[in-house]
């Protein structure tokens, strides 16, 4: 190969890493209700850009639409990556507003399950069109293999999408992360607490080595 | 599909209607097709039995449409459980001398939500308690 050639070639691969580097990867916070996306979403805005990205609750499907955080660049151990922070709704094959009476009105409960039901819609549909990547987020409190996490993964995997598993609620008596390597032993699990900040270095490491 | 019994005729047989359906019927139906008949046999109140089971893509599909029909004392959605198949037993001879791709072939229950009390899987069975409500 030529001098002149080579530097072009050599020119060519390092703006094509710049001009790939420039566009944020848009990695969507997947899992069931109540297994921690919004509390992570929220740690890792916070520790990055200093905002949040929604509320948090104790009550499912508290995120009935997908929020973004755009821009957050995260760098550990000389990696970096810039991603966008998609936090999605729970995923559920079934949603009853009259689980929510308890804690509302009839009328509020139907408009929030109403909600929930198109937001989980929205984040199927942009999870085969519209995410780089994946966090999945489990409580490691609860038992792994359902349905719908067993579903998801095989969709996530069908796209040949890159997926973190995210082991969370270590801090609860009951987590077991081994249940969950386990379960889905073909991808990498990282445990944390999201709400009480365990392991976020950890955390931070993995998603500039995987998906920077 | 034959209609269902057990909901649309008040007068009809007390009972809850199971369809099996074969992959055979299944393999030349376009995605949409496969979850309109499948939703449209829950929400006749029907267990329904895929031979087959889904793809990835169309489970996905499924689970998006699902949430697009639930409405507040109408339809609470579809209860799931899946068998994956397995992978010595429903590989071809040929398939399995040529390390050919593996069969994605499951089994498949769907019902409604607001029927099925429990489904439930272990390793060889899957176990749906069924209201008649």
């Amino acid at each position: 190969m030529g001098l002149f050639t080579e530097l072009k070639d050599s020119i060519s691969r390092v703006t094509d890493r710049l001009f790939s580097e420039e566009e944020p990867k848009r990695i969507g916070i997947y899992g069931p209700p109540n297994a921690g996306k919004t509390t992570l979403a929220n740690r890792i805005a916070r520790d990055w850009t200093g905002d949040a990205v929604g509320a948090e609750s104790h009550i499912p499907h508290e995120t009935r639409r997908a929020r973004r955080k755009e821009g957050v660049e995260i760098e550990r151990n000389s990696k970096s990556v810039e991603i966008d922070i998609v936090d999605t709704p729970g995923v559920t094959t079934k949603v009853d507003y009259e689980e929510f009476t308890d804690e509302m009105e009839e009328d509020d409960a139907i408009r929030r399950s109403r909600e929930a039901t198109e937001g989980v819609a929205e984040a199927m549909h942009w999870l085969r069109e519209d995410v780089d990547g994946v966090i999945y987020v489990l409580d490691s409190a609860e038992d792994p293999i359902t349905q719908v996490n067993t579903m998801l993964i095989g969709i996530i995997e069908s796209r040949d999408l890159p997926v973190l598993i995210f082991a969370n609620k270590i801090d609860l008596d009951d987590a077991s992360v081994k249940r969950i390597e386990d379960a889905f032993p073909q991808h990498e699990t990282i445990p944390l607490s999201a709400k009480e900040g365990e392991n976020m270095d950890e955390v931070y490491e993995n998603i500039a080595e995987y998906f920077g | 599909m034959p209609k269902a019994t057990n909901t649309d005729d008040p007068e009809g047989p007390d009972g809850v209607q199971i369809d099996l359906i074969s992959g055979e019927r299944m393999e030349n139906m376009a995605t949409m097709e496969k979850i309109r008949m499948i939703l449209d046999g829950v929400h006749d109140g029907n267990i329904v039995i895929l031979e087959e089971g889904l793809t990835p893509d169309e489970e996905s599909r499924l689970i998006e449409v699902t949430m697009s029909e639930i409405s507040p004392d109408e339809f609470n959605g579809i209860e799931i459980e899946t068998y994956p198949k397995s992978k010595t037993n429903d590989s071809s001879l040929l398939g399995r001398i040529m390390g050919g791709e593996e069969s994605t072939a499951k089994l498949t229950v769907i019902g409604p939500a607001n029927q099925i009390e429990t489904l439930h899987k272990d390793e060889t069975l899957i176990s749906a308690l069924v209201s008649r409500d």
